[in-house]
């Protein structure tokens, strides 16, 4: 009798938990069907992406045969504004994270305050506002006023990044290394830096995919200059994106998806080489202790 | 060393770290967002100048304009749309987002890095391959075609249901993410204390769950319905143009159509939307929880 | 004054409108291990912080070996903190904590290397030097911070409740500890605590805190026998705090009026109605079946509670009053509910003049 209720609560559990498993791929499949439509049409042999026609290999052939001026200086511009904006929204936004979070001065809840502006406000109306502002003081639009915009909302996010990561421990961790005879400079490179280090790793990585993956500032601000990679895209929708496009994005995803495991494996690797540092100190300790 | 000696001149205070770390930050946000949206709200009361661009004479004209049947209609064609993209979404990704909660740690953060590769991808090229399965003479048509569900090929893309699924998978994660981590931090033991008090699951969740995760919704609202009402790539994309909403309007008063003025105050309208919705929520929970990442 | 490495003249901190240190005036001797002893928020931990150079003092002057240091940075100052959360950099070993300073002084490779392991055998954590500080415990976490404070050989090791969030047990082993490391190493130690135990264990001496104000400095010995406030009578260990009005002076010895009755101590600068507050300790009160000279205070025996070590006895005076004996012994010849009249040796009662308690009362 018992056991037969017990089995019906195993029986009901057992399908709730399938039912949130078929869910849950039902969800992933939304967001990986599209990436697998766009790698598989990267070997479609036709020239328009309209068909399938049959498995090639050749855009990926062309692409490194460098007659693609137009994909691989897009690819090279916005690599370039992506690096730039990353550095620039880094240095700033750790400054700024840590600065923030320590200092309290006239106006800085006003700055915290527009912090958030550009991670809330719609993108088109923070592109539009700075287009404004540099035509109207005549600032040429390019390059320069990409990467601004880029770091625009790139800083931001690195910002309250660190803040989230720099704990009350902090504060002491700082006074005790000038207590030890730091000076600032060389507390904040030996102690403050070290310690938010993942936060600054992240912010870093989320300043690059943002950066590299914007439309909307780098369509608004590019002018007449070169098209970022995204901005040629949205150009060629009209007529088609060609899959040689494909191709390139799906070698960049390959490329992202490696990079990450394989820092994932060093970050491991390092992990085990200290857990094994630490069993060899405790080993040695207890066999010393042994001999008394 | 006299008992009395005299107290000392009050040590000048060392700014230069503040300046230092606080500075940068402080300036580029004042140049680059305080400035340029006072400007765009000036803008918005200006005329349009005769060849574009802005003639400096204070007018109301181009909200004037806003209230006119065409534009009224986009704004509210606008506004459904992006309330029915936050509705799915939140629909959507609250079972899912709970789903990755409820497993432990480090299962959960694996899932979480599963959800954010796809997102590696060029937003574009993800819209692009819609495009392709739902072409024509696409995969979706020809599978319809197969099992005998339609006989000719149905149209659909630019089609306003194309633009919500690429409204909606473009920006479920950003509202899966803030309500994974509200359910996340959700202590266990008050779901236990709940049955254990004899709520039954629906109870549980609604009296319980529900209100305790209520921050991550507001965020995920927060982070889908102000993007989605600013999008043109997305309805650029899908909608190929035949279909206007707000994005696409102010992109164009920058573009071929030229009327800054008009252009600045629809970019008013998404600002004091978004002004707002932050307003409502920060009645509920402090700017610094709303999970922006 | 050629003994006192650290001395604070008329401290003043202000936070905002709190009003955080009084006008202190400290003379910290060469060699001598003081501690500040107070409750929270009585100003000894912003007194250390302005000794280390982490908060400035609104005025006043603070000199370390004769030299003002009021301009001087952190860094620049010859004494070193062990923190009250320890602070050891998370993201270095225990070798690399311990090697913070003398790294940052430039020292040679190998002379760091022999220094840092000197050190930590003196703290007894040798063995431990590649662990990073999440691999220690509470008590080994303190050793090494104690350890990479006293690396750089500082004049005068300043400790912020260092033992702070150490269970009971490891507390009293690291006081005996920490007392033999400073005799050893002869140098000065400023010990920050709340607890009035570890600093009567520790201390050469203690300057009791209270709302900015050091109420008395003094051996343990003195601040325990005689306290100069009521304040300090009542931290410092248990004490029995009574209330009265001198009706005489002869002398020294004075006989006071309180609710409970007429007693006796001694004293000095008091006349004929003055309020006056007696401290008297419960190992120094006494009771008797029958009346004693110069006391006239019936009393009843209430209960008793065994304690260990000692049994203690309280005892219900007339007007109300509570006050506690305690014995190493149960005297068998009393029980509970006996009346019985309490006495004590005047020299032992400490005689507080009331001007300061009423100071006390309107802050």
């Amino acid at each position: 009798m018992n056991q037969t209720a017990s089995k019906k609560r195993a029986a009901r559990r057992g399908f709730t938990k399938a039912l949130g498993d078929i869910y849950a791929v039902l969800i992933y499949s939304i967001f990986y069907i599209p990436v697998a439509v766009m790698m598989i049409f990267s070997f479609n042999d036709a020239d328009r992406n309209f068909f399938w026609k049959g498995f090639t290999t050749r855009w990926y052939g062309e692409l490194f045969e460098f007659g693609n001026h137009d994909l691989w200086e897009s690819l090279a511009y916005s690599l370039v504004i992506a690096i730039l904006a990353t550095i620039i929204s880094v240095v700033v936004g750790v400054l700024g994270g840590i600065g923030l979070k320590k200092f309290k001065f006239v106006g800085k809840k006003f700055i915290d305050t527009m912090i958030y502006v550009p991670i809330i406000v719609p993108e088109i109306v923070l592109a539009v506002a700075m287009l404004i502002i540099f035509m109207t003081i005549g600032v040429k639009l390019g390059m320069g006023t990409i990467l601004i915009g880029h770091c625009t909302f790139c800083i931001p996010y690195a910002v309250v990044t660190i803040k989230g990561r720099i704990s009350g421990d902090n504060e002491t961790l700082q006074e005790a290394s000038m207590d030890l005879g730091a000076n600032r400079v060389q507390t904040f490179w030996r102690v403050t830096v070290p310690s938010i280090m993942p936060g600054i790793m992240s912010s870093a990585f989320l300043s690059f995919t943002l950066s590299f993956d914007d439309v909307v500032m780098s369509n608004m601000l590019a002018g007449a200059s070169q098209s970022t990679l995204p901005v040629l895209i949205l150009s060629m929708n009209r007529t088609g994106v060609t899959p040689d496009v494909n191709a390139l994005t799906s070698l960049i995803v390959v490329f992202m998806v490696v990079g990450m495991l394989v820092s994932n494996g060093f970050t491991r690797h390092r992990k085990k080489k200290e857990a094994k540092l630490i069993a060899e100190a405790e080993s040695a300790i207890s066999a010393a202790r042994s001999k008394m | 060393m006299t008992a009395n000696a005299p107290a000392l001149k009050k040590k000048r205070h060392n700014r230069m770290p503040m300046l230092a770390q606080a500075g940068p930050v402080s300036i580029w946000m004042i140049l680059f967002v305080t400035i340029p949206m006072l400007f765009i709200i000036y803008i918005s009361f200006m005329s349009r100048g005769t060849f574009g661009g802005v003639e400096y004479t204070p007018t109301t004209e181009s909200y004037a304009t806003l209230m006119d049947a065409t534009y009224f209609k986009v704004i509210l064609k606008s506004l459904e749309v992006a309330l029915i993209t936050t509705g799915a979404c939140l629909l959507l990704g609250y079972p899912f987002a709970y789903y990755i909660a409820r497993k432990p740690p480090e299962v959960a953060s694996k899932l979480i890095t599963l959800l954010m590769i796809p997102f590696w991808t060029n937003s574009l090229m993800r819209l692009n391959a819609w495009m392709l399965l739902f072409q024509t003479n696409g995969p979706v048509n020809n599978f319809l075609q197969a099992i005998g569900l339609t006989e000719a090929p149905i149209t659909f893309i630019y089609t306003p249901g194309l633009v919500l699924l690429g409204l909606i998978t473009n920006f479920l994660p950003f509202a899966v993410l803030p309500m994974y981590s509200s359910i996340e931090k959700l202590q266990k033991s008050l779901l236990e204390a709940s049955a254990d008090l004899g709520a039954t699951p629906r109870t549980t969740f609604l009296k319980v769950t529900l209100p305790l995760t209520f921050p991550g919704i507001f965020s995920a609202i927060i982070l889908t319905f102000i993007p989605a009402l600013g999008t043109y790539t997305v309805t650029d994309m899908l909608g190929g143009g035949k279909v206007l909403y707000i994005g696409n309007i102010i992109k164009n008063q920058f573009g071929a159509i030229r009327n800054w003025p008009l252009g600045a105050a629809l970019s008013v309208l998404l600002l004091v939307i978004t002004a707002l919705l932050i307003f409502l929520y920060t009645r509920f929970a402090k700017i610094d929880d709303l999970e922006v990442l | 004054m050629p003994n006192s490495i650290v001395s604070l003249q008329h401290v003043e901190k202000w936070y905002g409108n709190n009003h955080v240190v009084k006008d202190m005036n400290l003379e910290i001797q060469e060699g001598e291990f003081l501690t500040l002893l107070g409750p929270s928020g009585c100003g000894k931990t912003t007194t250390l912080r302005m000794i280390a150079g982490f908060e400035d003092a609104s005025s006043g002057s603070i000199l370390v070996q004769g030299e003002r240091v009021e301009d001087k940075e952190p860094f620049q100052r010859d004494v070193n903190t062990v923190f009250q959360n320890y602070s050891l950099f998370p993201h270095m070993t225990v070798f690399d904590n311990v090697a913070y300073g003398p790294t940052i002084r430039k020292m040679p490779k190998e002379e760091i290397r022999e220094k840092v392991m000197e050190m930590l055998a003196l703290v007894q954590m040798d063995g431990y030097e590649k662990r990073k500080p999440d691999a220690l415990s509470g008590g080994q976490k303190q050793r090494v911070a104690i350890a990479r404070a006293l690396i750089n050989n500082p004049r005068v090791l300043l400790l912020d409740e260092p033992l702070g969030a150490l269970d009971l047990k490891l507390r009293k082993q690291m006081q005996v500890e920490l007392k033999r490391l400073q005799k050893k190493l002869g140098i000065t130690f400023v010990y920050v605590t709340h607890d009035q135990e570890e600093a009567m264990t520790m201390s050469d001496r203690i300057a009791v805190m209270r709302n900015g104000v050091i109420d008395q400095l003094g051996s343990p010995v003195e601040v325990y026998e005689r306290p100069r406030t009521k304040f300090v009578a009542d931290f410092i260990g248990e004490s029995n705090v009574i209330d009265g009005t001198v009706e005489s002076v002869d002398g020294q010895t004075i006989v006071v009026k309180t609710a409970g009755g007429t007693v006796t101590t001694v004293g000095e600068g008091f006349a004929a109605g003055d309020p006056i507050c007696l401290s008297i300790r419960p190992e120094f009160l006494e009771v008797s079946k029958t009346p004693v000279a110069g006391f006239d205070m019936p009393a009843r025996i209430k209960d008793f509670i065994y304690a260990g070590s000692v049994v203690r006895t309280s005892i219900d005076l007339v007007g109300g009053q509570e006050i506690k004996l305690s014995r190493f012994e149960m005297d068998s010849s009393l029980s509970e509910g006996e009346a019985v009249y309490v006495w004590w040796d005047p020299a032992k009662s400490v005689a507080i003049h009331v001007e300061k308690a009423a100071e006390e009362v309107a802050e």
